[in-house]
């Protein structure tokens, strides 16, 4: 302590580093995955399109007739107007809006139900967890859209509907993933001190568990963001998703305006246009944030892998 | 080896056990009811027939009996024993038509989209993978990894749509309504499969590639890669008979999951370019709220995949000898 007020240069150091981790994880990204930050950019312009949806949008979602019927593309209607007129690029942003809560919501709930179920099972192991894997196991045997198109097609189409079903269906997905984190996690000293102290099983779960196993659940998370955007898409597409008129990316795709594309392509192009965009850029985004909290693969390497320099 | 394959064989039973409550319970506990689809297009009937309609399905029985009709172990409503344990599926609730025999029927299709799908993924995936992991870092390695990346991220109902939209517009084309066969007109049958197939494909080509290039960078790095280098070996002879064959290994796990997202993709390519495989055949069930079919279909895809998974296991072993004496 006394040597640090005394030392100048040292205390300069530790100056200079003191701007927070999260400035600290930006300027990595940046200097490391150029084109990760960019596509970082692109999602946070997609989640400003979603929020400020109304402000942005020239026309209200459902504003029939505004448009002429499938006009092409001009400066009153950017992306033209589709078989009832309305305007698509007030639909396309709407459309964002529908896309992020989806991906966000979904793929947060789902988190929820990785945590609880995986969680729960690997730290706790023993019989309940031979119970609950066994079950996990049936339901992986089944493919995830085929699970999704079945419940769906039972509880009926709708937002919070397809919300809480990719929750359900990624979530027990992912379970096993959080399963295998606990299990390795609970092998740690550190549990076996809080065991030893008398902790009860949710304070040990909750402050030694889940703090630990989070790296595994962000890179989780930014796997499952762009999967329940495209699952939700394809959802709306068959007609078990989000119904019309509704304006989302998926259904937009749909039997419902199949004919009119014939008419006019621009009504297919711009609703997969943007889902496209949207998840090559979080997919890119999620992967440049993968890498950098990865430890392994930080370091330069040259042709073959010899190592240009030591990264430790 | 012989007792692991017996094991992972006798686990079938229990798993699939489960897999048919879980099935059963999905099914029957959601909301939403045949019988009423069935009055509503029925004109004459009234009340009094839902009780007829429910016991003609044998839908008037408790739950767990008709769980039991399903697995054959209770008799069905004409007192026969038709169920998994005798090889039948039920038999469709609208058409009274055996599900086995509808899941036969629209077989060869979905097998070909699948199979055509997994041979175009390795073809282009691997050597793609392979060349990226070669070139670390270079032009081409990041050529490589965009590419991959944009198959992921293309929707490929969205790129189907799009194909035949383009194709009927420029060129008055349009996929043929029927199925060709392929011992009839081979090429024709190709012609028409290989552009669902290869869409059915995309995404996995997409993950394929980056696990070939990343399996590869991982082997590339080991000693004995270096001790081929030291030994003045070509290139060509390091990659090919020193790193494939190491760096395939954990690919050949990634066509197995791939599988699972194959076989629920063709739903929805069958849905696009009007193939009539199984995936159509669950999709037009749903929509009738057909119980049996529904879920005859699932529990088959469960089947097939639980088969799959168990053939990757056993090809893993072969490959990779320090699995298998484990």
């Amino acid at each position: 302590m006394g040597n640090r007020t005394t030392d100048s240069s040292l205390d300069k150091v530790v100056k200079r580093k003191r701007h927070s981790r999260l400035v600290d994880f930006g300027i990595r990204l940046v200097k490391e995955k150029p084109l990760g930050a960019v596509m970082g950019v692109v999602t946070i312009l997609l989640l400003l399109v979603a929020i400020f949806a109304d402000l942005i949008a020239p026309y209200g979602m459902n504003e029939t007739g505004v448009a002429d019927f499938l006009a092409g593309p001009s400066f009153a209607h950017l992306m033209g107007g589709d078989q009832l007129g309305r305007d698509m690029f007030s639909r396309i942003i709407y459309g964002a809006r529908i896309s992020v809560i989806v991906g966000l919501f979904a793929t947060f709930l789902s988190i929820v139900v990785s945590l609880t179920v995986g969680g729960l099972s690997g730290y706790i192991g023993g019989k309940f967890d031979l119970i609950v894997q066994r079950f996990v196991d049936a339901w992986m045997c089944f493919p995830e859209l085929v699970l999704l198109i079945i419940i769906m097609s039972f509880i009926g189409p709708g937002l919070w509907n397809v919300i809480i079903v990719l929750a359900l269906v990624f979530g027990i997905a992912g379970s096993r993933i959080i399963r295998g984190a606990a299990m390795s996690v609970k092998e740690n000293a550190y549990v076996q001190a809080a065991v030893a102290i008398g902790c009860s099983t949710p304070r040990i779960f909750i402050r030694h568990i889940l703090p630990n196993i989070m790296a595994t659940t962000i890179v989780l998370f930014t796997v499952r963001v762009p999967a329940s955007i495209l699952a939700e898409a394809a959802m709306s597409f068959l007609g078990y998703g989000v119904p019309p008129p509704t304006p989302s990316w998926g259904g937009m795709l749909s039997a419902e305006g199949r004919t009119y594309m014939f008419l006019s392509l621009s009504i297919a192009i711009w609703p997969g246009l943007a889902l496209s965009t949207v998840v090559f850029s979080v997919n890119m985004f999620g992967d440049a944030l993968r890498d950098l909290f990865d430890p392994r693969l930080r370091g330069g390497t040259r042709r073959y892998g010899m190592k240009v320099k030591n990264p430790q | 080896m012989r007792t692991y394959i017996i094991r992972r064989l006798l686990l079938i039973v229990p798993t699939m056990f489960l897999v048919s409550i879980l099935l059963f319970l999905l099914i029957r506990l959601i909301p939403g009811n045949i019988v009423d689809q069935m009055i509503r297009e029925r004109p004459f009937s009234m009340d009094a027939a839902r009780a007829a309609i429910e016991q003609e399905l044998g839908l008037d029985v408790p739950i767990f009996e008709q769980y039991g009709r399903w697995l054959g172990v209770l008799p069905g409503v004409d007192g026969s024993f038709n169920g998994i344990f005798q090889g039948s599926l039920g038999n469709s609730l609208w058409t009274n038509e055996a599900v086995v025999k509808l899941i036969i029927n629209r077989l060869p299709v979905t097998i070909e989209l699948v199979i055509l799908a997994i041979l175009i993924m390795i073809i282009i995936s691997i050597p793609i993978g392979i060349y990226s992991a070669m070139r670390q870092n270079t032009m081409g390695d990041l050529a490589g990894r965009s590419f991959a990346t944009v198959l992921i991220a293309l929707p490929n109902f969205w790129v189907g749509l799009m194909i035949i939209l383009v194709a009927s517009i420029w060129w008055g084309v349009s996929p043929p309504l029927r199925p060709i066969s392929f011992i009839e007109d081979p090429i024709g049958n190709l012609g028409q499969f290989i552009v669902p197939a290869l869409l059915l494909g995309m995404a996995g080509t997409g993950t394929t590639m980056r696990m070939a290039r990343s399996m590869m960078l991982e082997v590339l790095r080991q000693d004995y890669i270096r001790t081929a280098w030291a030994k003045g070996l070509k290139e060509r002879v390091i990659i090919m008979r020193h790193a494939l064959k190491n760096a395939l290994i954990p690919v050949v796990t990634l066509v197995g999951i791939n599988l699972a997202y194959l076989v629920g993709g063709t739903v929805i390519i069958e849905t696009v370019f009007s193939l009539p495989g199984i995936g159509r055949l669950l999709v037009e069930s749903t929509s009738l709220r057909d119980y049996t079919i529904v879920s005859g279909v699932a529990f088959f895809y469960a089947a097939v995949l639980i088969m799959v998974n168990i053939i990757v296991d056993l090809t893993y072993g072969y490959l990779d000898p320090r699995i298998r004496f484990k």
